[in-house]
């Protein structure tokens, strides 16, 4: 098993790529997300003020 | 054809179909990496010259496809944008933008690292291949920044689709350099006869696949919330959000 994550004396150069891979990825995803829910919820917030104006 | 295009270049079309899109692409997209990178990892016998080493090639070469692939989708929205001024080919580019940045920035991450062991260097600055991904990465914080300075929408779109146009020139040099320069780094390898095992080939070509539905639902996320902010103003997004159905 830990022949298997030493990857030959490599280990630590695939394993950081695959973490930083990782990372990267579900970055992305989640400021995509955190974004959509920020605009969505800004329009909800300036709709009900006008609503209320009204 | 042509009725179907138009009808997903409708703003409310692309927002409710997208809606549904997203997640049959980044579930089995999910599943395909999680395959790709297990057999990548544990699976596929080592290379006779890297030894394990090689095994970067599974998020290296997808994230450096994906970088070029980011850059064509932003440069021919723009131009699509500029040419039938169609409104949601605009949001396509400002969406693919930061999705391009990341990959671009994880392909030269990738490559840094599997260059130390393999070249003795993180970095080489006289490399064409390095040197023009950096640039591309380069190409994306500008299109980032010029959207960003410009308050007008329209002006900012015009703008950044013209330096997206420009920068395919950049494109055109990060996959041809290692044909046209000597480079540290390898030549055409995936898609050439004999230069891989079918046992190591495959696992990649399920990486590639799982990477570009992963990109294909955040670009679609990314879309929908440009296309909710452009139209923020409009008709549909009131009544949507007011009656609460569109869902977040």
């Amino acid at each position: 098993m830990d022949s298997g994550f030493a990857m030959g004396g490599y280990g630590a150069y695939v394993w950081s790529c695959y973490g930083l891979t990782f990372v990267i990825v579900v970055l992305l995803s989640w400021r995509g997300r955190l974004r959509q829910k920020r605009v969505y919820r800004d329009i909800e917030v300036r709709l009900k003020a006008l609503e209320d104006r009204e | 054809m042509w009725k179907w295009f138009h009808q997903l270049a409708s703003p409310p079309h692309f927002y409710r179909i997208s809606a549904i899109l997203a997640p049959w692409l980044a579930i089995p997209g999910t599943i395909l990496i999680a395959y790709g990178a297990w057999q990548g990892l544990f699976v596929v016998p080592m290379d006779y010259q890297q030894g394990d080493a090689f095994r970067i090639i599974y998020v290296h070469v997808p994230s450096a496809y994906l970088s070029m692939m980011a850059y064509m989708i932003m440069a021919t929205s723009g131009a699509v944008g500029l040419i039938w001024r169609i409104k949601l080919a605009h949001a396509v580019g400002a969406a693919a933008a930061p999705i391009g940045a990341g990959f671009t920035f994880l392909a030269l991450c990738t490559g840094s690292i599997w260059g130390k062991p393999m070249w003795g260097t993180w970095w080489e600055w006289g490399d064409p291949r390095m040197m023009s991904e950096l640039i591309l990465l380069f190409l994306y914080f500008g299109y980032m920044a010029l959207r960003s300075s410009i308050d007008d929408t329209t002006k900012a779109d015009k703008a950044s689709a013209v330096l997206a146009l420009v920068g395919i020139v950049n494109v055109v040099i990060v996959h041809f350099s290692v044909e046209w320069w000597s480079s540290l780094h390898q030549g055409q390898t995936v898609f050439k006869k004999g230069t891989m095992d079918a046992d190591m080939r495959i696992p990649l070509f399920i990486m590639l696949i799982g990477f570009t539905m992963i990109f294909g639902s955040m670009l679609l996320r990314r879309i929908r919330t440009e296309v909710l902010y452009r139209e923020r103003r409009t008709r549909w997004v009131r009544e949507m959000i007011l009656s609460s159905e569109g869902g977040a």
